[in-house]
């Protein structure tokens, strides 16, 4: 333990309020001049069950959830309880308790909501406090809230109790609750604040933990952000004004906040009957002539294959997201996975292609949201923003200057009717929109309602003016010429700058490649390696299709071994790497993780110098090593 | 000045108008009841005055998905029963299109049978025309949503199990606000119920009957039909919900006994479209969207300015 940073855990039952306390909690650190990042874990289910979100608060930047964590903060089931006193569904009443003892450090500290729990009903807890060194606060957090308000300003009195123990500042959480609650609701909250700071002031030794918030200051005005945010704040300022969707976990998130924002800029938003007709939707407004969006998850993915497909070979734009969660089928709804990549990059029939990039964090989703609907609209072809559970959920401080972007609204290769005026046209008297002449492969487009452009998209091989057509020369000039955009728009991204995102020494022995989500995870865990004189470092890709060959083959020439991190069973981006390349098999080995947990630091560290430094064997069944195809 | 000029430029326009000028020629069958559906809409185009560019056909796969190659406008081929969602998401992004949408029967009541009552439900101001010819065509003569019980097919060998979807109860009850049933062999009627459902602000279902000769030779559309708003013994009300549902069970009984009846079965002028639902509660801008692309004058908001507080 040490004052470096407080890893706080605050968990309960769904529906226990454990996301919004623990927002502004992370807000309030924030304006405090800290940096802080979230980690979410819940089940699939609305009230009760077990959740908890930790809130990594620390004076430098933080990349990822860290390993274990330093406090905990138990609230009750309170919503698992039906309508008669003390009557609970099922027995899950101690599990904010019980569930979270097995990651907490020693020395940490445990506030558990007396009122609720009792520690009778854990088998051994009093030999783990005393073997491990916690503080334990029992505290009738729930008496308290009832005497000055209502049983569920409990989270207002858990949040003072934090404040009291880790000397934090009571005014800094105080300011953001008057910032965001109405009076009404916010004075009572401010006596159960005071009351449940000054019981632990008057009844603990507040001082004997050594756990607290350091100081930290930042340059410049911070934003809290999570991944699902940056994806639609990206695709608002890009002038995306039109998103059809079907609720499915995780991509619900950015539905949900698109759906909110559209309205207020005079966009459209549409929740459909399904996926098909959810991408399908999205096709027709690009047609018609407007910036739109779709995604899903995995299993509503699978149903957009067919109008990605359509985009493609009628060369509309059209962007979507897919937010990945662990499969096959339904697999776990809540928990992360990066098993999509190939269903991503692979699905849809024919020699169909499409752009695919994946971000590793709220300022990457911001910046290649924007780029997916750029490459989408001038190359006229279906872009991917592929993330998942994690880094859409997690919140983290982002400058608030990275926003501070101009729009575009631009719909890239398309035609005006004065130049229609003198745009060749077929014989039938359209417009030649598919024309093999194109720069780049790309032919630009008219739109509906334009004088002199009418022409016709279809999902069948097709003439110049969109006839129909099994004509074997236009074929192959028609598949040649949608290959082609490809090819431009691989040297387009080339002169792209930070994409993909180098890390670590320059000169190093050893590197691990790794993409989305477990980037930051990655950049802590060589942080840490070359700290005990490893040299290693990291390239982390964003741009999965198409692929940066010349970079990643120069990072792995520059290195003896590489190591591929990434959290599926099947190790996707390593076969995706060694597909690309064409060679290096014998330098790529992977270190995977699939339980539905994402990596901690501390599990890179050790899969690292396990299984490359010392070749020896992972212990227990966390995380597993596959070894290069020369082992 | 608007970036869209074709629409509503309010001319004279001749039939002709709306036939490419050269290639493709129709590979529809000889005798098939197609061309029936697109000499009625090229009449009704001009009748309504539309210029070709102003209006986007959307089709789906099949026989019927080739309609808009052979008409000449806008024109979207999507696929298989997803002509609905590609056609009311156009009509959305810019109101001033005339949109319409068509395919076959299996594509508009099997395949895309959930976007049909979707689309039926939400009264997207839209018209779709359902080229009802009781098989599958293109792929050759398999038993289709709309084939009568006992129809034997090659994957169907010892006859249809399933009764066949009632088209029209279908689309009343899944909230259509205009619905009529036409026939290839009557072209004028299916020109005027063409007008009129174009005109119409909702969604505007048209179950067009379309005879089959090479692989439906049984089915009863080629029988003369019976025009149920003009012959005396079926006087009824259309625009009364109990009367058009009592005259479209009648009628969805008796089409494969080989009595034909067509004409306007609901006319509900008095539900919003749903764009107009949208415009009332906020949900879509006054402007059509698509032109905001080319104003140059217009300011677009950023995320910086308008959202970024509440993250701060």
């Amino acid at each position: 333990m040490t004052d470096d940073e407080l890893i706080w855990r605050i968990a309960g039952g769904s529906g226990d309020g454990i996301a919004s306390t623990s927002q502004n909690f992370a807000k309030a650190l924030m304006r405090a001049g800290l940096h802080v990042f979230t980690h979410r874990h819940y089940p699939s289910r609305i009230r009760g069950g077990h959740t908890y979100t930790e809130v990594r608060v620390s004076a430098d930047p933080v990349r990822s959830r860290g390993d274990g964590y330093n406090f905990l903060l138990a609230l009750g089931d309170s919503f698992a309880r039906n309508p008669q006193e003390n009557a609970y569904y099922g027995n899950e009443e101690v599990k904010p308790l019980s569930e979270n003892l097995d990651e907490l450090d020693e020395g940490g500290v445990i506030v558990y909501d007396s009122g609720l729990l009792d520690t009778d009903d854990i088998p051994d807890f009093d030999e783990r406090v005393e073997e491990n060194g916690w503080h334990v606060y029992d505290i009738d957090l729930r008496t308290i809230a009832r005497d000055h308000g209502r049983e569920v300003m409990r989270n207002t009195a858990g949040v003072a109790v934090t404040c009291a123990i880790a000397d934090i500042e009571p005014q800094v959480i105080k300011s953001l609750m008057e910032d965001s609650m109405p009076e009404k609701v916010f004075e009572p909250n401010m006596s159960v604040f005071d009351d449940a700071y000054d019981t632990v002031r008057e009844e603990f030794d507040a001082d004997a933990p050594d756990v607290s918030v350091p100081a930290g200051e930042h340059d410049e005005e911070q934003v809290l952000i999570s991944g699902s945010d940056a994806i639609a704040y990206g695709a608002l300022d890009e002038g995306c004004r039109f998103i059809a969707g079907y609720p499915m976990t995780p991509w619900t998130e950015v539905f949900t906040i698109m759906s909110q924002n559209l309205p207020e800029v005079g966009g459209i938003s549409e929740q459909v009957e399904d996926e098909i007709a959810a991408a399908a939707l999205a096709v027709g407004a690009s047609h018609a002539g407007v910036k739109a969006m779709s995604g899903s998850s995995g299993g509503g993915f699978a149903l957009m294959s067919e109008p990605l497909g359509l985009a493609e070979m009628t060369e509309t734009p059209v962007v979507l997201v897919e937010a990945m969660r662990a499969g096959p089928s339904t697999g776990m709804p809540t928990k992360p996975e990066q098993a999509d990549l190939e269903h991503v990059l692979y699905t849809s029939q024919g020699d169909s292609h499409r752009v695919v990039f994946a971000p590793s964090n709220a300022e990457e989703a911001y910046k290649q949201t924007r780029r997916a609907f750029q490459i989408a609209y001038e190359y006229q072809i279906p872009s991917i923003v592929l993330y998942d559970q994690k880094n859409g959920g997690e919140l983290q401080n982002v400058p608030a200057s990275v926003f501070d972007e101009e729009p575009n609204a631009d719909l890239g290769s398309i035609i005006t009717e004065a130049e229609l005026e003198d745009a060749p046209h077929d014989p039938s008297g359209k417009y030649n929109r598919f024309q093999h002449e194109g720069e780049k492969g790309v032919s630009p487009r008219s739109i509906p309602g334009q004088a002199g452009g009418r022409y016709l998209a279809t999902g069948n091989e097709h003439m110049p003016a969109g006839h129909i057509s099994e004509d074997p020369d236009n074929r192959v000039n028609q598949v040649n010429r949608r290959m082609e955009k490809m090819e431009a728009i691989r040297a387009d991204l080339d002169g792209d700058e930070g994409t993909n995102t180098h890390y670590g020494p320059e000169e190093a022995e050893y590197g691990i490649l790794t993409f989305g989500s477990q980037q930051g995870t990655v950049e802590e865990a060589i942080d840490r390696l070359n700290d005990e004189s490893h040299a290693v470092k990291m390239l982390g890709v964003s741009e999965m299709a198409p692929f940066p060959v010349e970079e990643v083959t120069a990072f792995v020439e520059s290195v003896d071994q590489v190591l591929v991190v990434e959290m599926n069973a099947s190790a996707q981006f390593r076969g995706l790497t060694q597909k690309e390349l064409g060679r290096y098999g014998e330098k790529l080995s992977s270190l995977l993780k699939y339980n539905g947990n994402p990596f901690e630091p501390a599990e890179i560290v050790d899969g690292f110098v396990t299984s490359i430094v010392e070749d020896g064997t992972l212990p227990g069944h966390e995380t597993k090593f596959v070894p290069a195809a020369s082992d | 000045m608007s970036a869209f000029s074709a629409i509503g430029e309010h001319a004279e326009h001749d039939r002709n108008e709306y036939t490419p000028g050269v290639e493709p020629q129709p590979t529809w069958c000889p005798g098939c009841g197609d061309f029936g559906v697109l000499k009625a809409l090229k009449g009704a185009a001009a009748e309504l005055g539309l210029s070709p560019e102003e209006m986007l056909v959307c089709t789906g796969i099949g026989c019927s998905g080739k309609l808009n190659s052979y008409f000449d406008s806008y024109g979207f081929h999507t696929i298989h029963g997803r002509s609905l969602p590609i056609a009311r998401a156009a009509k959305l992004a810019n109101p001033g299109l005339t949109v319409i949408a068509a395919g076959g029967d299996g594509d508009g009541y099997g395949i895309g049978g959930n976007h049909f009552i979707h689309t039926a439900r939400e009264n997207h101001d839209m018209t779709y025309i359902v080229f009802n010819n009781e098989i599958f065509g293109l792929t050759k003569g398999q038993t289709s949503p709309t084939s009568p019980k006992g129809h034997k097919s090659k994957t169907q060998p010892h006859g249809s199990a399933k009764d066949p979807i009632r088209p029209l109860s279908m689309s009343l009850n899944a909230g259509a606000s205009y619905i009529a049933r036409t026939a290839a062999v009557n072209p004028n009627q299916a020109k005027d119920i063409i007008v009129e459902a174009v005109e119409h602000d909702g969604f505007s279902h048209i179950d067009f009957l379309t005879q089959c000769p090479t692989w439906n030779k049984d089915a009863k559309q080629y029988v003369p039909y019976i025009d149920v708003n003009d012959s005396e013994d079926y006087e009824f009300d259309n625009t009364d919900r109990n009367e058009a549902s009592e005259m479209m069970f009648e009628t969805e009984n008796v089409l494969n006994e080989g009595t034909v009846l067509t004409g306007r079965y609901y006319v509900d002028e008095d539900r919003p479209s749903y764009q107009q639902e949208k415009r009332r509660i906020g949900e879509i801008p006054e402007e059509p969207l698509a032109e905001r692309y080319f104003d140059e004058e217009y300011e677009w908001e950023r995320v910086y300015d308008t959202f970024l507080d509440k993250h701060k």
